[in-house]
């Protein structure tokens, strides 16, 4: 095999957004060796296209706000089902995290006495976003980015991870053997612990480059994923090529356990036409900054849609709505700027019930009720965007939006405090982690969040490396690497020799490979051959699977249709098997895609199984056959895991908060009490 | 403009060699040259090499030269052409091909890595945070603009087709990167020796082709690369008014 290429690290971090770059400067700083590994250049990861802010209870507005509010907003934008340590943690050191980027050269705009100006978003009591434009994602990249450089960090850039390498039993007994089926060698409470299963330790990860299609083998004792999301498994949506779910897949292959998948967020507003750019963001922003939605009476429709919950602060009447954008004392926050969750869905209702503009969204109109040259300086990629891509001069004429996929709340299940998944060495922070956001995420606080538990994981990520010393450090079997670099040149066997006998391999170890079955290289199982199957092409593939998630597992899930996805989904996962490309391994877009779809597909069946046990709606799942919420679900999360290759469904219990952060909810009305639903302790099912 | 076939022309090839290939593409109403590009690749080219992230302008990971200009292929309408048009992409021609359209930018990385970081001075609030003013940002703002498209390298004439001046030119991307440190009102550095040597200020003559091309509409030269001569012309030739700054300098 063409492994020639080996690196040996204390810490390897995967993926260049912020939290990845937050992780690798925070592991860089407690002394270890580090790595970024990147599927993209530096610098142009997902994380550039945040907009709106980074939410942080800084109080340079609103001198009011607190951590404990912005804590108590989360909270509630979540539904309640928010790991409440994370939100805490988050709450507490977003302010920290901040300042420390001004530190390091960001610039943000400013309030009229020079601190740092703060905007307001949906489901923020304050103006709490820290913000450079409509850019701050860009912002927030470039300031790491450079920091990054001038440590002399290494980065392997347009390197994609196949799969994390492991090694049997847990870091602290070395020696053990071959601890993975031997759950007897554990204590009881220890086996509770780790759901009766000890997957191994991480021992480093296993990537190829685009450039070259070479392979590249990185020796460390502690991963941190930071991969982002899984939003191009759907066909409408915001996120860019790279979020095909890489690190929640990677890390279910290696033994870890996922949370809250069924929790998915569609952002209200994505642009609709023309076809080509359909999906791409429209920034909360611009209602923040004072814009309405409107349906194809003109009627300002969100004052239809306002939640018991949110009714004791939303406004009820226009008056009072625009009023609150300057005098927040007397005047109730506007209905637009309710979660996103709420938000989507009453454009969704609107759209169906026939009340949608032309090109199937609903008006998002700011020109009629602020000047052009306010526009322009606050939402000035917005303004370029619209004007370049859609001929719609936002300053003149209303924007047609409607929901896209932008998010995925659930993830890598981790330690709120540690973000270490539940195999020893391995850490995930930002979106690709599972608990802080609960079943619906607050806008801004995806930027705070992968800086406040970017830096927490490769803090933890450093500690955890330097604690084991240099023989305790075991090398992955050559059998690992093997299998999958066998299955990942599947694809081109595939298409020169149609018809032949199994061109694949079979994985070397074939239980521990996919969920539910075998598919692409990534989740190394090999891809096969069979006379009777045509070779499949992987754009198609990715194209169905997309339709498969956008039709039947979308904003609007029922039981049949879910039930139907995973069977649509196992019939893609075989068709996978016979995906054949074309050309040579130098920079192949359609051989890395190949690669990808093992993720995609992991990732779709992971969603469907979760929203299909999910019987309730909540935040970003919502279910026709079970509209409301429901207590006896509302203090469950269910987690995810592989065992002997079948994906399984488990639910705990959610965390009970202490009684002085419950008290922080107790004045919300009934109504939240109701969504909090069961007492804490109430048993999952 | 309905539905209809365009003629696409895209330069295929590696690091030895390459040239022109024909294909004709069904494209729609709205679409982008990258959406052309990705047509051709899910339809007749599967391995034809693209790089792109956001398809929105915003990661500057698509450049490419479109009938000979430097354009963010995300964000070139095709209506910006006639349908009888011949629409040619090729490679950004500064940089060394690694496949198809995906060139080898690393130039532009070295480059970034010789820029001393950010250092700032004492917070002036008595809260132990920094204060500036807006007013004084507005201009280091505008050049964070920027999404590193590398547009305005590869047209820039100095390394455009002149291999032997990287070593000693970086190019007004890096130009605005100095810029934005020397203009940043918290940062104490002085790279101004540095501007003047390695990276070759004296080298651009005010062309002002990079901004001709820059997506994010950064007055490069206006704002960025006249203002640094001026500085650098400043130190170099009157001893006095650098005695100055370096007392100043120390008094922060
Ligand atoms: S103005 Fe200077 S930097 Fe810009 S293209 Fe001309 S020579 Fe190059
Ligand atoms: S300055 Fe403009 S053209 Fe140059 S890299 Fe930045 S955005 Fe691109
Ligand atoms: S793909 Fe990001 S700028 Fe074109």
């Amino acid at each position: 095999m063409s492994t020639s290429e080996r690196h040996t690290y204390d810490v390897v971090v995967i993926g260049a957004g912020g939290a990845g770059l937050r992780a690798a400067l925070e592991a860089h700083e407690q002394g270890a060796r580090v790595a970024v590994v990147c599927k993209s250049l530096l610098g142009k990861a997902h994380t550039v296209m945040a907009e709106g802010g980074i939410a942080a209870a800084m109080g340079n507005v609103w001198p009011e706000d607190n951590w404990q509010t912005h804590f108590r907003d989360t909270m509630r934008g979540g539904k309640m089902l928010n790991q409440w340590q994370m939100a805490r943690i988050h709450a507490e050191e977003a302010p920290a995290r901040v300042w420390e980027l001004e530190e390091w050269g960001a610039v943000f705009d400013r309030t009229p006495d020079g601190r740092i100006l703060q905007r307001d978003f949906g489901g923020h009591r304050f103006a709490r976003l820290a913000h450079v434009g409509d850019r701050t994602g860009l912002e927030l990249i470039r300031t790491l980015q450079n920091r990054l450089i001038s440590k002399r960090i290494d980065v392997f850039m347009e390197c994609t991870v196949l799969r994390l390498l492991t090694v049997p039993g847990a870091a602290d007994r070395p020696g053990a053997g071959r601890a993975s089926d031997e759950p007897e060698a554990l204590s009881a409470p220890a086996r509770e612990r780790s759901s009766a299963r000890v997957a191994g330790r991480i021992a480093g990860a296993f990537a190829y480059w685009r450039e070259s299609g070479t392979f590249v083998r990185f020796d460390a004792p502690a991963v941190v994923l930071a991969t982002g999301g899984i939003g191009k498994s759907y066909q409408v949506t915001s996120n860019s090529w790279e979020y095909t779910g890489d690190g929640h897949a990677l890390a279910l292959w290696a033994g870890a356990a996922l949370m809250d998948m069924e929790f998915v967020q569609f952002h209200p507003t994505g642009m609709v036409w023309p076809p080509s750019v359909k999906g791409i963001l429209v920034t909360e922003g611009v209602r923040g900054d004072g814009g309405v939605l409107l349906n194809s009476e003109g009627r300002r429709f969100m004052f239809d849609y306002i939640p018991p919950v949110f009714a004791a602060e939303t406004a009820d009447s226009e008056e009072e709505a625009d009023r609150w954008y300057t005098d927040k004392k007397t005047a109730r926050r506007p209905p637009e700027l309710l979660p996103r969750d709420e938000v989507a869905r009453a454009i969704n209702a609107e759209i169906k019930a026939g009340r949608g503009s032309p090109h199937g969204g609903v008006h998002l109109d700011i020109a009629s009720r602020r000047d052009p040259e306010y526009i322009r300086r606050r939402l000035p990629s917005m303004y370029h965007q619209f004007t370049e891509l859609a001929d719609v001069d936002i300053t003149r004429e209303p924007m047609e939006v409607g929901p896209t996929c932008h998010y995925v709340m659930g993830g890598i299940k981790v330690d709120p405090s540690t973000a270490a998944a539940t195999v020893p060495g391995l850490f995930a922070a930002g979106e690709c982690a599972a608990g802080m956001h609960g079943s619906n995420r607050l806008g801004g606080n995806s930027l705070s969040d992968l800086l406040v538990f970017g830096r927490r994981a490769g803090l933890h990520a450093a500690r955890y490396a330097q604690s084991l010393p240099a023989h305790k450090r075991a090398v992955a079997d050559d059998a690992q690497i093997d299998a999958t670099a066998a299955a990942a040149l599947a694809p081109f066997a595939a298409a020169l020799t149609p018809g032949s006998a199994q061109a694949g391999t079979a994985s070397a170890e074939g239980t521990a490979s996919s969920a539910g079955g075998t598919t692409s290289a990534r989740d190394s199982a090999g891809t096969s051959v069979s006379p009777s199957h045509p070779p499949e092409n992987p754009y198609q593939l990715q194209n169905d699977i997309q339709d498969v998630m956008q039709r039947l597992v979308g904003i609007i899930r029922t039981e049949s249709e879910l039930v139907r996805a995973l069977k649509e989904i196992e019939t893609l996962r075989s068709r996978a098997r016979h995906v054949a490309v074309v050309g040579h391994r130098q920079y192949n877009p359609g051989w890395h895609l190949a690669l990808d779809l093992g993720s995609l597909l992991t990732v779709a069946e992971c969603i469907t199984t979760a929203a299909l046990a999910r019987r309730e709606s909540r935040g970003g799942h919502t279910r026709d056959d079970y509209p409301s919420a429901d207590p006896a679900f509302a203090t469950l999360n269910h987690v995810l895991r592989l065992r002997d290759g079948r994906l399984v469904l488990t639910t705990e219990p959610l965390p009970a908060m202490p009684p002085e952060l419950a008290a922080l909810f107790e004045d919300a009305g009934a109504e939240s009490r109701a969504d909090r639903g069961a007492p804490a302790g109430g048993k999952g099912s | 403009m309905a539905a209809y076939d365009l003629s696409l022309r895209v330069w295929r090839g590696d690091s030895d060699s390459g040239d022109l290939q024909d294909y004709t593409v069904g494209v729609e109403e709205g679409m982008v040259v990258l959406d052309a590009l990705h047509r051709l690749q899910q339809t007749q080219a599967p391995d034809l090499a693209v790089r792109w992230n956001c398809k929105a302008g915003k990661c500057g990971s698509c450049s490419a030269e479109v009938n000979g200009r430097p354009r963010l292929t995300c964000m070139t309408r095709l209506n910006l052409f006639a349908p009888t048009d011949t629409v040619t992409v090729t490679p950004l021609r500064t940089f060394p091909v690694i496949r198809d359209l995906v060139t080898d930018v690393s130039y532009n990385y070295e480059k970034a890595a010789q820029v001393p970081a950010f250092a700032p001075g004492a917070p002036a609030g008595d809260d132990g945070h920094h204060r500036m003013k807006q007013s004084d940002v507005d201009r280091v703002q505008e050049f964070r603009t920027c999404i590193e498209c590398f547009l305005c390298q590869t047209v820039c004439h100095v390394i455009r087709d002149h291999e032997e001046n990287k070593p000693v030119f970086a190019g007004p991307r890096l130009m605005i990167r100095y810029a934005e440190l020397e203009m940043h009102p918290l940062d104490t550095h002085d790279r101004r020796d540095l501007l003047r040597g390695r990276a070759g200020i004296g080298y651009c003559n005010i062309t002002k082709c990079c901004t001709e091309v820059c997506p994010e509409h950064i007055s490069i030269t206006d704002n960025a690369i006249i203002p640094l001569k001026e500085r650098v012309v400043d130190t170099a030739y009157d001893p006095i008014t650098r005695l100055g700054n370096r007392i100043l300098r120390r008094r922060r």
